[in-house]
């Protein structure tokens, strides 16, 4: 091989530029450790080990203080996925009626379609979080004193308890929350509750984030040509018809990659949680941060985690576009 | 176009690596000849906690904590004016100091092992003892922590009370759930609209935000025990011992002035006509203490005569005439007292 080929000296070019990055990476990272160590700064990943010492408000797993830093991060995390799925489920479906409506005959509908999705898309997502939560904590009733909705869904300061279903006896069994009076004081007992941060922070992303599904969702029925509605209404089908058979599963094929976008967003933007004392992965690792002093090492670990956690996302969005996609034959 | 990127790649690559490893360690090197350089002394304070450290409607700091920086910033610059303060929140603020970003770090933090040995962080002298305690409003008749058995309490990230919060749950088995928020204006706010049964941070935290936050103080009573230690004081970067020992010595000088009488009022009275030769040495009429320090003979002599004595520094901002109401407590002098005990200025 020529050394002054065009070729050869390409690849030689790539090959410097790559060592240098690597030897950019290693000496960023050498020189954060010295730094670290010269400042009496400790660093490392042992203290995931050690005990936390601290409580969590909701858990959807066994944990209590004396469980381990590591413990508490997955207890985070799975807070944080907890909102993201639910989160995801309800913009979808409530995105996708709303950008049906955008494009309805009924010119009322399309109204309150446009202006909900003008509302909500154009007001910061951190204010929005605050006002559910304050309306949330403000406005309803105090835990001893709950709205009652046909005696088995309860509503208060403390949250929502809803019934739920419960393994019993190798079968699914409804448990119904019940509402008991002892000594004059009133409880809830039974069921399944969710506290106010949860369902501030779940409804304010969902119905945010709804509104961004609602253009795509229009964009993407826009974009399937005006003959295919007409061509359906020749052959007599009703107009709900036409849109579920005909538009709606041309128009995801357009939707589905800038929906995964959204969906990408609301994962993200769920750490905003921190603000509204909801404790997921961010808010935890901010406890593990202060109480270890190890900033470095908490903040690679968020980064990593939301990381992992979207390119997840993407991949699963990936294959169902390629299974959606419209196949040449 | 041919940029010097594209005619000299590597040369230009390699220009910069050299660059950016000349900028490394810029943050080393005295703080004391820094602050100098820049005339004035950056403070971390808090956010907004009235008595120790908050901004006025026309952006005027003021507070104990703030006294602190004044003071520093009047012995080491001649002028308690020359403050830049940084108001920082709980999980921000040892990022702030480790970084360079801040001097001081006065910000009504605790004095921990955990702090003082493996964070880069020196704690200095103790300028208010507290405990962390429980608020909780009047109504639920609430006269013991003890009876927080299963209660929803709301909590500021980023200190040390979660952890004390758990201690006290499981030492006394109340199964209390907390519910953390980042920002000090969240949690207040979400105590205040009843999300939680009651609301736990330091003791004088409690009072100042029942003093500022409450629409009616009275209805929110601050319960009896206090669950823990609190020391409180300034802290600074380690390695720096000059400063170290500039930022501990103020504020000891400010607290042995309470204990011989020097006052605001009197410092120029008594450094001009005093014989008592404590007085004469404080105020660098004798022994140049100064000079020790790396700064002037005067330097505690305009410490005090900008912000007066600890105990004048105390009442103007949290005693009992102010609406935070604070009794001195173990915040005497430890000759009528109190733990508040200055190492001997000599």
């Amino acid at each position: 091989m020529p050394l002054h080929s065009r070729r050869t000296r390409a690849l030689l070019y790539q090959a410097i530029l790559v060592s240098l990055l690597l030897g950019l990476g290693y000496w960023l990272l050498n020189n954060t450790l010295s730094n670290l160590r010269a400042r009496g700064i400790q660093s490392g990943f042992d203290f995931l080990f050690d005990t936390a010492g601290f409580d969590i408000g909701e858990s959807m797993v066994t944990y209590d203080s004396t469980h381990a830093y590591w413990q508490a991060f997955v207890v985070g995390l799975l807070n944080t996925l907890r909102v993201s799925v639910l989160g995801i489920v309800i913009c979808t479906v409530w995105g996708t009626l709303l950008g049906l409506g955008r494009v309805s005959n009924n010119a009322l509908a399309r109204g309150l379609c446009y202006g909900y999705t003008e509302l909500f898309r154009n007001i910061p997502l951190l204010l929005q979080l605050f006002m559910w939560y304050v309306l949330l904590v403000e406005f309803m009733p105090d835990t001893d004193a709950p709205l009652h909705f046909n005696d088995w869904l309860f509503l208060s300061k403390g949250g929502l308890t809803m019934p739920w279903l419960m393994p019993a006896d190798g079968a699914w069994l409804w448990d119904v929350p019940v509402w008991r009076t002892v000594d004059g004081v009133g409880d809830v007992t039974g069921g399944a509750s969710v506290t106010p941060e949860f369902l501030a922070l779940t409804w304010g992303l969902s119905l945010y984030t709804s509104a961004f599904v609602a253009e795509l969702v229009r964009g993407g029925i826009t974009a399937v040509p005006r003959g295919q509605t007409e061509a359906a209404k020749s052959i007599g089908l009703s107009a709900w018809q036409t849109q579920r058979l005909v538009v709606l599963p041309q128009a995801m094929r357009v939707v589905i990659p800038p929906l995964t976008n959204q969906y990408l967003n609301l994962i993200k933007n769920s750490s905003l949680a921190v603000a509204i004392g909801y404790p997921d992965l961010v808010n935890i690792s901010n406890t593990a941060l202060n109480q270890t002093g190890r900033a470095v090492e908490c903040i690679a670990i968020v980064m990593a985690v939301y990381l992992s956690l979207s390119l997840l996302t993407s991949v699963l969005m990936n294959a169902y576009n390629r299974r959606m996609a419209l196949k040449a034959r | 176009m041919h940029s010097l990127l594209t005619r000299r790649p590597l040369q230009t690559l390699a220009t910069l690596v050299l660059l950016t490893a000349g900028s490394v360690n810029a943050w080393a090197g005295k703080t004391l000849d820094t602050v100098k350089q820049r005339d004035h002394v950056v403070c971390g304070v808090n956010t907004g906690l009235a008595g120790f450290g908050a901004a006025d409607s026309q952006g005027k700091w003021a507070g104990l904590d703030v006294d602190v920086c004044r003071a520093v910033a009047a012995a080491v610059l001649g002028n308690a004016e020359k403050v830049r303060y940084v108001p920082l929140s709980a999980p921000q603020r040892f990022t702030a100091l480790q970084s360079g970003e801040v001097d001081v770090l006065s910000r009504n933090t605790t004095f921990t092992l955990t702090r003082d040995a493996s964070m880069g962080l020196h704690q200095t002298a103790v300028t208010y003892y507290d405990g962390q305690g429980f608020m909780t409003p009047a109504k639920n008749n609430i006269k013991s922590a003890k009876q927080l058995k299963g209660a929803t309490v709301c909590v500021q990230s980023g200190t040390t009370t979660e952890k004390n919060l758990t201690d006290f749950s499981r030492a006394n088995k109340l199964d209390i759930k907390p519910v953390v928020f980042e920002k000090f204006d969240a949690a207040n706010a979400a105590y205040f609209a009843g999300r939680c049964k009651a609301y736990t941070t330091d003791a004088s935290s409690l009072a100042s935000i029942r003093a500022k936050e409450a629409k009616t103080p009275k209805d929110h009573v601050i319960l009896p025990e206090l669950i823990s230690k609190e020391p409180l004081g300034p802290l600074v970067r380690r390695g720096d011992d000059e400063w170290l020992a500039i930022v501990k010595w103020t504020v000891y000088g400010l607290i042995e002035a309470e204990e011989v009488g020097i006052t605001a009022a009197t410092v120029d009275k008594l450094k001009a006509e005093s014989t008592d030769p404590v007085v004469l040495r404080l105020l660098g009429k004798s022994d140049d203490t100064g000079k020790l320090l790396g700064l002037d003979r005067e330097w505690l002599a305009r410490a005090i005569g900008a912000v007066g004595n600890y105990g004048e520094i105390f009442e103007r901002h949290l005693g009992e005439k102010t609406p935070m109401a604070l009794k001195r407590g173990l915040n005497a002098q430890w000759n009528k007292g109190g733990l508040q005990y200055a190492m001997p200025i000599r």
